[in-house]
């Protein structure tokens, strides 16, 4: 097993990582120029995130890899990045939706960490926590929005919720990694955490008139290495320059 | 899409102290999300502290073909120009 403090970090810079490429995907073709700069915009916080978050790892694994060697040069099965963050954008629908249920477990996870024992950790997140909060105000304002709009607005975004529910089990879920982390009080315990999750995201699919499905399918395993078939992609697109020409920079 | 949304104009204030100047203009549904739009579209390089948003169909402008009766009779009052006092030094920059 590797050390539970830096797993935390991978898992939380990978997150943003993956998030952010899959926000960026977006540039140029967003519905509407206001919403392509503000994911754009989002895309390069969460970029921002992901390097505080790598560095930290980076450094208390103390084997001198950098933010950029932890990004561009680990494999699939080293990434420890929710398999929701990486399903892919499909509609706008699709990607405001996955927005939104990150930033719905994000926010409360941030706002236990800013209260860590750790004193880097609590850094960290004071100063991504104020992004976040941004980030959720506009997704949740967006999927009430669509949600109780149109008839077509809003069986996208029926859609997109039912296919991307089983996938909040990964956001919520944690082991005996989180478990010690959580008795040293490094993070939260996770109950206030998925608690602030259900609230969340019950007023916000009530005013949406949206309903989660209850087929009880669960996705989980990615914050242990197991992702779907599209984190391949990502990667091979994120990395292909490093790969290809490696050390190269500009 | 953007084409349904309504039009706003955007004056964003630099800095306390300074008033709000307008920056351009954006679509948005509602007020609330002209502001978020407005933070993202014209704050993003930390140029502001406050933003106002206004339907554009709100703003009465004057008419170009007004212009001359509206401007031109005071291209000639030089007068009205406080440039025949001699600003005493101690008084710095006005």
């Amino acid at each position: 097993m590797m050390d539970p403090f830096v797993t935390f970090c991978l898992r939380m810079g990978d997150n943003a990582l993956i998030l952010a490429q899959r926000t960026g995907e977006w540039c140029g073709h967003a519905p509407a120029l206001e919403e392509d700069i503000a994911f754009a915009n989002m895309g390069l916080d969460l970029i921002g995130q992901t390097q505080l978050w790598l560095k930290l790892g980076g450094e208390a694994e103390g084997k001198g890899r950098s933010a950029d060697d932890l990004a561009f040069l680990r494999t699939e099965r080293q990434f420890t990045n929710c398999q929701l963050v990486e399903q892919p954008n499909v509609d706008f629908a699709h990607a405001l939706m996955r927005q939104y249920l990150f930033d719905a477990w994000h926010l409360p996870m941030l706002d236990g960490l800013t209260q860590s024992s750790d004193e880097r950790v609590r850094a960290v997140s004071a100063k991504v926590i104020k992004e976040v909060r941004y980030h959720i105000d506009r997704s949740r304002d967006l999927v009430i929005g669509l949600g109780d709009g149109t008839d077509e607005s809003r069986a996208r975004m029926q859609g997109a919720l039912d296919e991307l529910w089983p996938f909040t089990a990964d956001l919520l879920a944690s082991d005996e990694i989180d478990d010690d982390l959580t008795a040293r009080g490094v993070i939260p315990d996770p109950a206030p955490v998925i608690e602030a999750f259900n609230a969340e995201t019950a007023a916000t699919f009530a005013a949406a008139t949206l309903t989660v499905p209850h087929t009880g399918l669960t996705r989980t395993g990615g914050r242990n290495g197991i992702h779907t078939e599209h984190m391949g992609f990502i990667l091979a697109e994120m990395q292909y320059l490093q790969r290809t020409y490696p050390g190269v920079s500009w | 899409m953007s084409t349904e949304w309504p039009l706003w104009e955007v004056f964003i204030r630099g800095q306390h102290g300074l008033s709000h100047r307008h920056v351009g203009s954006l679509h948005a549904p509602d007020a609330e999300m002209a502001i978020r739009n407005a933070r993202d579209v014209y704050t993003r390089r930390n140029e502001g502290l406050s933003i106002w948003v206004v339907p554009s169909v709100e703003i009465t402008a004057s008419s170009p073909e007004e212009a001359g009766q509206l401007f031109e009779p005071s291209e000639s009052k030089i007068y009205r120009h406080p440039t025949f006092f001699e600003i005493p030094k101690e008084v710095g920059a006005m």
